[in-house]
């Protein structure tokens, strides 16, 4: 029914490519008056939430915007930083637009070398002989199928643990890849992929996928 | 069907309890640096997780599957971790994760006084019991060999 996202993974666990096929959006914007009934920190540049849960607003999620205008990480436009801002009983009372927040390019980078050690310590840890990495990794809110090629290359889909027919998906983008990247003259090994024709097939896959709906709980 | 090893860990950490049944392939290392190893694994895949998931997730890590085994998760509020490894047929096993959790190690750790919390279980009722629940397992029975 829903595939997340697409990541691509050289054989030295550098992220040569990543889409984002669907993201759901989870925000939740609330007036606020003093002082605040959450805890907030500041964690990776961004301000979250530490404790308490309401209305919508989880644990982990950032600050969005303020009075309807973004937050640009721990600071506002005007480059106030954000804690000092809330914590002054002038401002009040004021909305904020909290939700999940999304992965930086870096942080995508940091996580495709992080699932490249993981898959290698999943064989090694293995009990039974000849074993891969990992190739399916369940949660209760995603299925994460990882196709290694011969050659290292690894692909990777987040999907709906609903979601059927991954395996077949799988090796249609390993097809596309070699079709439309590998053939590409401008394209340099184990480099970012930048190439129309791969993003376009690669999409065109993904809708086919999606198309073939979810069965049961199986894989 | 089989299983081949379970590993409990608290929350720092430390493996309480170890215990293999079918394990063909040892990992090449002692088992203190195997224990160290499968914790960071499991470490870095909740926040992989974490981080991964386009939702919010309540439950998080639950499995992975390689081409050879399987491997189920389970955590409790309080950071116990059991892990269990498996063959690939076998389905879900949370409820029987969370048994040996609760009918196991709380009944025969958590209250027995003597057992020192955060340290490897010594008790050899508690490993006795944990034994016979593992084998009693309907998916259990060993492939010839």
């Amino acid at each position: 029914m829903v595939v997340f996202s697409v990541y691509v993974v050289n054989k030295a666990g550098g992220l040569v490519y990543q889409y984002d096929n669907y993201s759901p959006r989870s925000d939740a914007e609330k007036t606020f008056s003093f002082p605040l009934d959450l805890v907030l920190k500041v964690h990776d540049e961004r301000v979250v939430v530490a404790f308490g849960q309401r209305d919508g607003i989880r644990v982990g999620y950032a600050v969005l915007s303020i009075n309807g205008t973004d937050v640009n990480g721990r600071h506002m436009s005007d480059n106030r930083d954000v804690l000092e801002f809330l914590n002054n009983s002038f401002n009040y009372p004021l909305a904020i637009r909290f939700g999940r927040p999304r992965l930086t390019s870096n942080e995508k980078l940091m996580l495709a070398s992080m699932f490249h050690s993981l898959f290698a310590i999943g064989s090694q840890l293995s009990p039974e002989p000849g074993s891969s990495g990992i190739e399916v990794l369940e949660t209760d809110t995603f299925k994460l199928h990882c196709f290694q090629t011969l050659t290292g290359i690894k692909f990777i889909v987040l999907a709906d643990p609903r979601q059927a027919g991954i395996d077949s998906l799988l090796r249609k983008i390993y097809e596309i890849y070699s079709d439309f990247a590998l053939k590409n003259p401008f394209y340099s090994l184990e480099m970012p992929i930048r190439c129309e024709l791969f993003e376009q097939n690669l999409k065109a896959a993904l809708e086919v996928a999606e198309k073939a709906g979810t069965f049961g709980t199986g894989s | 069907m089989t299983v081949h090893n379970l590993y409990i860990f608290d929350r720092n950490g430390s493996c309480l309890h170890y215990n293999e049944w079918n394990r063909k392939k040892q990992a090449g290392m002692s088992k203190e640096q195997e224990y160290q190893l499968m914790y960071g694994m499991l470490f870095s895949i909740r926040s992989f997780v974490n981080k991964m998931s386009p939702v919010d997730s309540s439950d998080g890590f639950l499995s992975f599957n390689t081409s050879r085994y399987k491997l189920h998760y389970y955590e409790t509020a309080t950071g116990v971790k059991i892990v269990i490894t498996t063959d690939l047929g076998v389905g879900s096993i949370r409820d029987i994760l969370s048994q040996i959790y609760s009918t196991i190690y709380v009944e025969y750790v958590v209250k027995n006084p003597l057992c020192g919390l955060n340290e490897p279980i010594q008790s050899e009722l508690f490993r006795s019991k944990l034994d016979n629940y593992i084998r009693g397992l309907a998916f259990f029975s060993a492939r010839a060999g």
